[in-house]
């Protein structure tokens, strides 16, 4: 027997007024609110949930049917405290909302079902949501704040995640190292997904994760490296100004998501912020100026004006749906950025050779 | 890319198990996409029911066999620039390398065009496969030879246990078994060892999941993976077999991943470009895998992929094919975004096979490695429970859903669900109600428990519904549920009135679809678009589903739509004829000013490709789907004439709902379905038939047998086992019959008709407008009375009837169709016997052979037919059809050699699967161009012919043959009566002896030395000695794919073709020059 036999309504509420009943199968103690975004992805809920890039936002599953393989076991191993399956050590996501949920997950490496891990981590849930119909509206009208409110439950306020400094709330407050080698690489911390981590330390290099404030032109490296993170870049205007001194340098920089976007405004180049953002497994990204072209996983809400790139710099990677920015590069320095994820997880990994190019430059 | 200015595409000739509607689909779109860039297209392809072999489709259409032969004398002829191979299924594929290896395609400088030949073999050839993949360190499924216990087990350390063990050259699996560990290894190879030399070993992936990608590549080298599906059914049933769900769905990402990057890595280093499938065999334990096949073409799963999608993988594929990159074109359904991009999916899509396992005499129930299904159908909506019901339904086998089916005698319940056969999924259901756990039946079937936790779910809720007496006690949040899990309304009011229901099912049903109406519980409208709403989409390619509160298109009840029926799945007695039917029509809906509407499911057929219409909605053609569809859509009208049965039967229903059927009224359809109504309307207008009887009881039987004697056709309502219908010749066989395999009783009936032998069979293919007939064709089948026209072959425009016969069967034809007001489409069948006619069926619309009498006519009788149903006035053109220099043949196709044990004799019920019409400028050229497509071969002088022929009557018939194949210097072989029949007549032939008799040469073994190479067998009659003699000898046949003929009209006709022309005398001549 899966459907509990009597499950709790709940109510998503958009700002615009709009209104979706559905009922829960997660935490349902308290009320939620945050941004509502969609993501189109298939699989990949475990990731997602983790990933600090969605600190502050309700997550919408197209795909309808939610919780299928269940949640792995923590298994936080190594002397790094990271967990293999998870981006980060706890959910960022408000709450996430699907049209069908599997009560019985099955999957050899599921401990638990995605409903007893939300309870766990005190994050709601709700299915029985139309989310075609609620990703349409978020496509016409732009992302929305929303909140989440249970049967006989608590009231909530609308809560706008981007008027915070995000990137401060899951940035890491200590320095932290990562693997062995010869080569040493600072990572900002502007709210990692573990698997930037993996994806440098695999590769032999010593990885040093810093504050996202941290002065690392303080620090002996040979190559500096940008973390993704959540909501607007404009917060962290400190880090643009330590890319800017170690451009001085001249040693390799490369920045993922959020990274792009501050290597970019270190540049000189300026960031908008898109209507609803793109967040798949799906989105195509051209190389610029040439015949290659890559299908990457995203999540971002905020995008580099391309018109705004200044001279000596050039796209590197171009949106082919909507022709928007997806990295860029200096014509001459070792410096460039991928505004999707080359480290992936979840999504498919077809640009995991970023890694590989900026390690050749160390 | 410029050089190429003229492409030939190859088709996959008829339609047969494991090669059916999906390639006329790749083919269409593959030559759309040609068109499309201003390329002169030439196709070859004897399927003259498709769609691609349409006006307009293709610049010039060759009706020949897709064989080296004929290929090459096309290529002579035409000088194309380039030939696309991927199109036409592993037909097309085979025929491709044979040319490339035997130096055509170089001598006449044709360019293959997408993936290179070599990248074909190198995944066609097993050997060559497996190295391919060692070299990039991907795992395939290998098996150890070993000759030792020691060999064995160290070959079973390497792969790791279970292991599978299996005999060499041993038959039918002895001495096989899988191994858990050392102890059993050994005990079974040294028991398989003592009685064969070679024992194989290999990995067991028993109970491993099966997952497929579809993957895309350009020659820029950039690749995607369109989509991803996983059988239900876990590896050892052949993915034509299975329940398949798109996408994946117990796969977590790094699976998903991980296999993906796996495909693209392959892709990449076999050197496709355009579109290939890889198939997976994938540990449900670990993160282990193997690939199974990979296939360098457009495939059955191509097929469900595009349509799962809405990516349309032919058409890219053959624009990758003339050299574009992924990045040059768009995305089909947004027009605005990258055909480069991966689709997600917002809803999940089901496959089911359908079978028809009943239709054969003798054949396995079991599925398992090779493919036996006939068709499948797509099911799309947004819960598993909801895919799964909807599929079981849209199978059209009397199945309502999962559940609230009729009752299904299971006398063993474990071996049934570890021993798979066609009603698997029934048994599970069963099980589940008898209180199986999900785990037991895990055990027992290994299909992972997210499946069957789901289809638990089903019996829950199901449970649930029985405890209400009625729909106004029953819970509306419970009813609501019910339709998210994919209930019908009839599985509600059954679930809730239980035996009420024989009785008023179908009111009972409307009491709560009108409840759940009041409650607001109807289902909602859903776009598929590719990118999971993050881009509008400017296609209407629409599903309904329960699990969704808004609908995504708007409905502006303009009255300008005409909705189309489409044919369901394909199967024996419907197939592409159907979908080109519709096709048809909805292109004349269109051209006369109104917005066509499609529904169909099938994802084979070309009449489910959004491109067709205006708006199609993939879903069910169940009463209840069509009036929700009808309800939204608020059409001008309906078309149901043109998708065969299925559509013709939702008329009364349809009518008493007050839909507006365009064309012949209901109340006339069902004077013409009902066999007492259309009987009475015959003696009326004077028109004779066949005398018959609905009879219910044993003497009863008796009596009318007395009155019209033997041979008799007998057809059960109600069938125990076997075929449903069955001619009788004698006392004995009538009461083996109706023992064995009919119940008869007053619930039951039987009816019972005279059976004519001897008289000849003709079809009145016409189009009528208010009663008068305004088009029309007749066509002569070339076998007497008594094979089922579908397997019948048939000759149009008629060569061998009376001026008398004709005038005779037009007069009838009109006064039918007066007497039903005939407004569209019609087909009558006759029976003629010197100048003596009876109707023995009359259907009220389009019929198998509407493609067939069309394309050789060169009129359109779709077209015509549609514009009568809009109510255009038509002007009569009958009579000019017959006026022909030449002569079509149809011939069918069979599929028995897939058939594991069926006896592949003709009767009263069909079993072909495919057809073929060919033309020629007389019967002899049209007959041997149809039979070469079908897969018969001029036999070999240095080998002989093997004729048992039959009773007196059929050895007569074939004498002239058997004569002519002398003096072409034929050895004939024969068995003992037409042995002696032929040396009284002055034919010499050699005896040869049946299984039953003891003597030297044995028929069989001659089959089995290959001293044979064509095979005529005449069974005498059905008596079971007879038909177990020459069972063996026409199996044999049939398993060592030597060509069988079981009819003497159609042997004579083959074997005088064949003697008249030889190949070089047979013009190579497209649609257009005849």
């Amino acid at each position: 027997m899966q459907l509990p036999d009597a499950p709790k309504k709940a109510v998503l509420t958009l700002e615009d007024g709009s209104r979706f009943e559905g009922y829960s199968f997660g935490y349902d103690q308290e009320p939620t609110a945050g941004e509502v975004v969609f993501n189109t992805a298939m699989t990949g809920y475990p990731e997602s949930l983790t990933d600090p890039s969605y600190e502050g936002q309700i997550l919408v599953t197209t795909y309808p049917i939610l919780g299928n393989y269940g949640v792995p076991a923590e298994d936080v191993k190594g002397e790094a405290g990271m967990s293999d399956y998870f981006e980060s050590s706890h959910i960022h996501c408000r709450a996430i909302v699907c049209q069908d949920y599997s009560f019985v997950p099955s999957h050899w490496q599921a401990t638990r079902s995605l409903s007893d891990w939300l309870k766990q981590e005190r994050i709601p849930g709700i299915y029985g949501i139309d989310t075609r119909a609620l990703t349409k509206l978020l496509r016409e009208k732009g992302s929305m704040l929303g909140k989440i409110e249970f049967e006989g439950g608590a009231e909530v306020d609308f809560y706008d995640p981007n008027r915070e400094n995000l990137i401060a709330k899951v940035s890491t407050r200590e320095v932290k190292e990562f693997g062995d080698g010869e080569k040493r690489v600072v990572l900002v911390d502007c709210g990692t997904k573990y698997n930037i981590i993996r994806c440098l330390t695999r590769r032999g290099v010593k990885v040093i994760l810093v504050p996202w404030d941290f002065d690392f032109n303080t620090l002996e490296y040979d190559g500096l490296f940008i973390s993704n993170g959540p909501g607007s870049p404009e917060f962290a205007d400190v880090t643009v100004e330590h890319i800017r001194q170690a451009m001085e340098n001249g040693k390799p920089i490369c920045g993922i998501c959020m990274g792009n976007q501050l290597l970019s405004r270190a540049a000189g180049a300026t960031i908008y912020k898109l209507k609803y953002g793109h967040r798949s497994h799906n989105q195509p990204v051209r190389q610029a100026g040439t015949d290659r072209c890559f299908i990457t996983s995203q999540n971002h809400g905020f995008a580099v004006d391309n018109d705004s790139i200044p001279d000596g710099w050039e796209a590197l990677f171009v949106n082919m749906n909507d022709g928007t920015n997806e990295g860029i590069r200096h014509k001459e320095m070792p410096w460039f950025s991928a505004q999707f994820h080359p480290e992936a997880s979840s999504g498919p990994k077809d640009t995991e050779f970023i890694f590989d190019d900026f390690i050749k430059l160390l | 890319m410029e050089d190429i200015k003229k492409v030939l595409l190859l088709g996959s000739g008829a339609l047969k198990i494991g090669e059916a509607g999906e390639f006329d689909y790749s083919g269409s779109q593959a030559l759309k996409a040609l068109r499309e860039e201003g390329i002169e297209t030439v196709l070859i392809n004897p399927n003259i029911a498709t769609v691609q072999t349409s006006e307009g489709f293709a610049d010039k259409i060759y009706f020949l066999p897709v064989t080296p032969y004929f290929v090459r004398k096309v290529i002579e002829k035409e000088r194309p620039d380039g030939i696309l191979l991927a199109f036409g299924g592993q037909t097309a594929l085979n025929c491709g390398v044979k040319i490339y290896e035997d130096g055509t395609l170089q001598e006449y400088g044709v360019k293959v065009l997408g993936t290179p030949v070599q990248a074909i073999m190198d995944t066609e050839d097993r050997e060559l496969f497996v190295k391919k993949l060692d070299e990039i360190n991907v795992k395939t499924i290998k098996s150890e030879a070993v000759t030792s216990v020691e060999a064995a087990l160290a070959a079973a350390d390497q792969l790791g246990y279970p292991v599978i063990v299996r005999a060499a050259y041993a038959l039918g699996g002895l001495g096989s078994g899988f191994c858990d560990d050392r102890e059993q290894l050994i005990a079974l190879v040294e028991k398989a060892l003592s009685f064969s030399p070679q024992v194989l070993v290999e990995k067991s992936l028993r109970g491993w999941k099966e997952v497929e990608y579809e993957v895309v590549r350009d020659r820029f080298d950039n690749c995607i993976t369109v989509c991803n599906m996983e059988n239900f059914d876990p590896l050892g049933i052949h993915t034509g077999e299975s329940i398949v769900v798109a996408p994946s769905q117990t796969l977590s990402n790094e699976d998903y991943h991980m296999l993906r990057k796996l495909a693209i890595k392959i892709i990449r280093h076999v050197g496709i470009v355009g579109e290939c499938n890889v198939q997976y065999a994938y540990d449900p334990q670990s993160m282990d895998y193997r690939v199974i096949e990979v296939n360098a073409r457009l495939s059955r799963s191509s097929a469900l992929a595009s349509k799962a999608t809405g990516y349309p993988l032919a058409f890219v594929a053959a624009k990758l094919g003339l050299g574009y990159g992924l990045f040059d074109l768009k995305n089909s359904v947004t027009k605005s975004t990258s055909a480069f991009f991966e689709p997600a999916l917002d809803y999940i899509v089901c496959k089911i096979p359908r079978w028809d396992l009943g239709k054969f005499h003798g054949v396995r129930r079991e599925i398992g490695s090779s493919m036996k299904s006939v068709g499948e159908v797509m099911a799309i909506g947004r819960t598993f429970e909801e895919v799964i019901q909807k599929g079981l339904r849209m199978i059209g086998q009397g199945m309502h859903g999962f559940v609230e089916n009729k009752n299904i005698n299971i006398p063993d319940i474990d071996k049934a669900l570890a021993e798979p056969t066609d009603r698997r999924i029934f048994v599970i259901a069963k099980a589940l109600r008898k209180g199986y756990t999900v785990e037991r039946i895990h055990e027992l079937t290994k299909i992972d428990r997210w499946f069957l936790e789901k289809l638990a779910n089903i019996i829950h809720t199901n449970r649930e519904l029985e405890t209400y007496e009625d729909i106004d006690t029953l819970p509306v949040e419970l009813l609501r549920r019910a339709k998210q899990q994919g209930f019908s309304d009839f599985q509600v009011a059954r679930a809730l009135y239980g035996d009420r229901m024989h009785r008023e099912s179908a009111a009972l049903s409307d009491v709560v679809r009108s409840e759940r109406k009041r409650h607001g519980i109807i289902p909602v409208v859903k776009q598929i678009d590719t990118l999971a709403a993050e881009y509008p989409a400017q296609t209407n390619y629409l599903y309904l589903t329960y699990n969704g509160s808004d609908n995504d298109v708007a409905y502006t009840g303009d009255h300008r739509s005409v909705v189309v029926l489409g044919s369901g799945a394909y199967r024996i007695g419907s197939s592409v004829e159907f979908d080109w039917c519709g096709v048809n029509a909805l292109m004349t809906v269109a051209k006369q000013g109104y917005r066509p509407v499609m529904i169909n499911y099938n994802p084979e057929t070309v009449s489910t490709d959004y491109d067709m219409c205006e708006r199609l909605y993939f879903d069910e053609l169940t009463y209840e789907r069509v009036m929700d569809i009808l309800d939204l859509e608020v059409p001008h009208g309906v078309i149901l004439s043109t998708g065969g049965q299925i559509p013709n039967n939702l008329a009364m229903r349809l009518d008493a709902a007050e839909v507006n059927i365009l064309g012949t009224q209901a109340a006339d359809i069902d004077n013409a379905e009902d066999r007492n109504k259309f009987s009475s309307l015959c003696d009326e207008i004077g028109v004779d038939q066949p005398r018959w009887r609905e009879l219910t009881s044993l003497s009863a039987i008796d009596e009318f047998v007395a009155e019209v004697g033997f041979p008799v056709l007998v057809r059960p309502s109600y069938v125990l086992s076997g075929a449903a219908m069955n001619v009788c010749s004698n006392e004995d066989e009538l009461e083996r019959f109706l023992k064995l395999a009919a119940n008869v009783s007053k619930q039951h009936p039987v009816v019972v008709s005279e059976f004519i032998q001897g008289a000849k069979e003709i079809e009145m293919d016409a189009v009528a407008q208010d009663g008068e007939i305004k088009l029309y064709a007749i066509s002569e089948h070339i076998e007497f009375a008594g094979v089922h026209s579908g397997d019948a072959t048939i000759q149009f425009p008629p060569q061998k009837l009376y001026v008398e016969t004709m005038r005779r069967i037009k007069k009838i034809s009109g006064k039918i169709a007066k007497a039903l007001h005939i407004s569209g489409p019609f087909n009558i069948q006759f029976l003629a016997k010197d100048n003596d006619i009876k109707v023995i069926e009359c259907n009220l619309r389009a019929s198998r052979s509407f493609p067939f009498v069309s394309k050789v006519s060169k009129q359109n009788f779709i077209d015509m037919a549609t514009r009568v149903m809009l109510g255009i006035p038509v002007e009569k053109t009958a009579g000019r059809a017959f006026d022909l220099d030449y002569v079509g043949v149809k011939a069918s196709q069979f599929s028995f050699s897939r058939l594991q044990g069926a006896d592949p004799v003709l009767g009263v019920d069909m079993s072909s699967t495919g057809e073929v019409g060919c033309i020629g400028d007389d019967t002899s050229e049209a007959v041997l161009k149809a039979m070469l497509s079908v897969g018969y071969t001029i036999p070999r002088k240095d080998r002989s012919i093997l004729i048992s022929s039959g009773t007196l009557r059929q050895k007569v018939s074939l004498l002239n043959a058997a004569r002519l194949l002398h003096r072409k210097g034929y050895t004939i072989c024969a068995t003992e009566g037409t042995h002696e029949f032929l040396s009284e007549n002055g034919v010499p032939s050699v005896r040869v002896y049946m299984p039953s008799e003891n003597g030297k040469p044995q028929a069989i073994a001659m089959l089995h030395s290959k001293e044979i190479d064509f095979v005529v067998n005449i069974p005498k009659n059905l008596t079971p000695k007879e038909l177990s003699n020459g069972y063996k000898v026409r199996r044999a046949a049939v398993d060592l794919n030597i060509p069988l003929i079981t009819n003497a009209r159609l042997a004579s006709a083959f074997i005088q073709a064949f003697c008249e022309l030889s190949l070089d005398d047979v013009p190579i001549k497209s649609w257009n020059e005849y």
